[in-house]
């Protein structure tokens, strides 16, 4: 059987997510036997080729040439699968999508003229198919292992689109948002992170995106209540995963 | 010596108790300070308990207070319960090795050393049994539970106050447990403990203790301290709950708690009795070694209903419908019993504090007209 063909591609983005696959180095030994990584500039400047089985994307839509690679790499990719709060949801740089971006390049460029970008930061799976999602910022190590190894068993990878509440449950984390008042995102958030912040007395900051069923107005509502400004609700939602549709929608209603 | 099941006994502090039994080799498990609150860890000794601690609860709130330092149970039920120890959040069942000439099993159940838990609540020791008859219905028995279960000593504590989100008395489950233990303490009004013996265990470990027997004027101050506790209570359930609910699935009600819902799971794991869970497949990326592991799981997740295709709840409102009548009404044709003992822990820990009294209250006062 030959290996598998991956490729690892970067969009606009920190490389957290690529950091995060290079982080595996006990199991990139084992990734390595397992597969023939032909593309990944973060490792190997050596390059192969497509077609590719797997393409790994990390990052968001900015210019109108990322929108034409992404193209070329769907075309070249029999499964494309994107890594990350930018890949997935268009990431911090998404805070344009709710700005002037011509203003930004004009203030900040001594010649805005030269600067080719587009008015918004986009997931990538608005301009390709995509046919798997991996979130977080940066992606779970755990995640990311899991994802491959299942991809390459043959299985569906476990990945479960609850809320960072179960995380908290499960791990036996005391609520932090009943137990102290700390306003926390972790019932509208998808799991994943392995419950980083509420372990640490801290309210969740989304890094996971928006849980599958979210209900932010409800939980907008009782961040009121804990006393959040309308402008502290709004921003509460506009980091990392800003440009996620229900993240992207509730901060609106409290513009 | 106290030797008769049955009998009253009076002790000054929990500390002798607790040091018999770790003397005679139980692990004790207990009420703790931790992240705030009141969490259930192995305990040491009664210097370990949470002393002169009370707590304030209320739907989506709990907070932490100080109270009367002499007095070492006047905190109620908190975020954890002791599913945690006798149903654990994770679990490995089994695992798999592949070989040259096929593949080979091996079970695991983890070890489980005699453990005391110590000063379960009336509601809580109720929720045990509830799940008793989940975990241990003869043919489908869960073998590890079951070992864990007949490993365990119980210790309650009378509750000698409720909290704002208890409602143990309208579900018949407390505030006083009259079964169910091996030793019950309750701590009295003037200071010191009434020991109640509710098992030979729990007369064996008793057993050694320097001991009075309580008088019958002391016996009626304790079951007062459960009195009072119960006329605190302010939460009910309908009397008519089970059959309420089955007749009012298209309640407008329902409609109006989704769009509260944020159907993040929060109550089912924190309920005492919930039992649901997952099997989830791990393997390493030879896929030479493969292991189950059993996970908590809750109907508010999406996948929970899947079946080839899709889920069927996908919607916050069949989600929280699900939750409600399966705890209140059908788990009575399903287990012969309520599936809910009133701890209200589903209130506290619900973070926009959705309260089950009130939801079925609201269906309760206003139900459908019934076909005819
Ligand atoms: S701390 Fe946050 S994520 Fe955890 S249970 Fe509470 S609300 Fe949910
Ligand atoms: S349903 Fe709520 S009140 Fe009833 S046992 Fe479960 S957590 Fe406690
Ligand atoms: S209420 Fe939901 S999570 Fe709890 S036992 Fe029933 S189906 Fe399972
Ligand atoms: S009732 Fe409360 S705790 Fe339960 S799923 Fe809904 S919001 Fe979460």
């Amino acid at each position: 059987m030959t290996k598998p063909k991956l490729a690892v591609w970067k969009f606009s983005s920190c490389d957290g997510c690529q950091l995060t696959l290079l982080d595996c180095e006990d199991e990139l030994l084992d990734i390595a036997g397992a597969i023939d990584i032909a593309h990944f500039l973060e490792a190997t400047s050596e390059i192969k080729g497509g077609p590719y089985d797997i393409s790994l994307v990390e990052g968001s839509i900015t210019t109108p040439h990322d929108r034409e690679r992404i193209q070329e790499i769907r075309k070249n990719s029999k499964v494309l699968i994107t890594i990350g709060a930018c890949a997935t949801a268009g990431g911090i740089q998404s805070l344009r999508n709710f700005a002037d971006v011509e203003a930004f390049t004009s203030a900040v460029y001594a010649h805005p003229e030269y600067i080719s970008t587009l008015a918004k930061s986009d997931a990538i799976a608005d301009h390709v198919q995509v046919d798997f999602e991996l979130r977080g910022c940066p992606v779970s190590k755990h995640q990311l292992l899991e994802l491959i190894t299942a991809t390459l068993a043959g299985r569906i990878p476990r990945v479960p689109k609850v809320s960072q509440c179960v995380e908290c449950k499960l791990s036996g984390t005391v609520c932090v948002m009943v137990a102290h008042g700390t306003p926390c995102l972790g019932p509208v958030t998808q799991a994943g992170c392995g419950n980083l912040c509420p372990s640490h007395g801290r309210g969740c900051y989304g890094c996971f995106g928006p849980k599958e069923n979210p209900n932010p107005p409800a939980l907008s509502a009782h961040l009121a209540d804990l006393g959040m400004a309308p402008k502290q609700v709004r921003d509460f939602y506009r980091s990392f995963n800003a440009g996620a549709p229900a993240f992207a929608e509730e901060s609106k209603s409290h513009e | 010596m106290p030797d008769a099941k049955g009998a009253s006994f009076l002790l000054d502090s929990p500390g002798p108790l607790v040091d018999a039994l770790r003397r005679q080799g139980w692990r004790v498990i207990g009420p703790k300070l931790g992240q705030g609150a009141i969490v259930y860890e192995e305990i040491e000794s009664a210097a370990d308990l949470p002393r002169g601690l009370t707590d304030e609860q209320e739907g989506g709130h709990y907070r932490l207070r100080e109270g009367d330092p002499d007095r070492w149970f006047d905190y109620v039920v908190g975020p954890q319960n002791w599913k945690k120890w006798l149903f654990p959040a994770r679990q490995k069942l089994w695992s798999a090795e592949r070989s040259k000439d096929g593949f080979s099993v091996e079970s695991h159940e983890d070890e489980w050393p005699k453990t005391a838990i110590f000063g379960a609540r009336a509601c809580e020791i109720a929720a045990i049994e509830v799940q008793d008859r989940v975990f241990d219905n003869g043919d489908f028995a869960d073998s590890g539970y079951t070992k864990r279960r007949a490993g365990m000593l119980i210790v309650a504590v009378q509750c000698a106050r409720s909290a704002a989100t208890c409602f143990c008395a309208s579900m018949n489950t407390g505030p006083r447990a009259e079964a169910g233990f091996d030793v019950a303490l309750t701590e009295l009004e003037t200071g010191g403990f009434l020991v109640e013996c509710g098992s030979d265990a729990g007369a064996a470990v008793l057993d050694g203790l320097e001991l009075a027997d309580a008088s019958a004027a002391q016996q009626q101050a304790g079951e007062a301290v459960s009195h009072k506790a119960a006329a605190e209570q302010t939460r009910t359930m309908p009397a008519n709950v089970e059959s309420v609910l089955r007749d009012n699935l298209d309640h407008p009600r329902w409609e109006e708690v989704a769009e509260r819902c944020l159907s993040c799971a929060n109550c089912t794991l924190a309920c005492p009795t919930c039992f649901c869970s997952d099997v989830e497949e791990v393997n390493d990326l030879s896929g030479d070694h493969a292991e189950r592991w059993r996970v908590w799981d809750s109907c508010f997740s999406l996948d929970f209903s899947y079946i080839h295709g899709g889920a069927v709840r996908r919607s916050t409102l069949s989600r929280y419908r699900q939750w409600m009548t399966h705890k209140l009404s059908s788990w009575h044709d399903q287990f012969g019993t309520s599936g809910c003992v009133g701890c209200g822990r589903c209130i506290a820990w619900c973070p926009v504090g959705i309260d089950i009294t009130e939801e079925a209250g609201a269906i309760a006062a206003e139900p459908l007209a019934q076909e005819v």
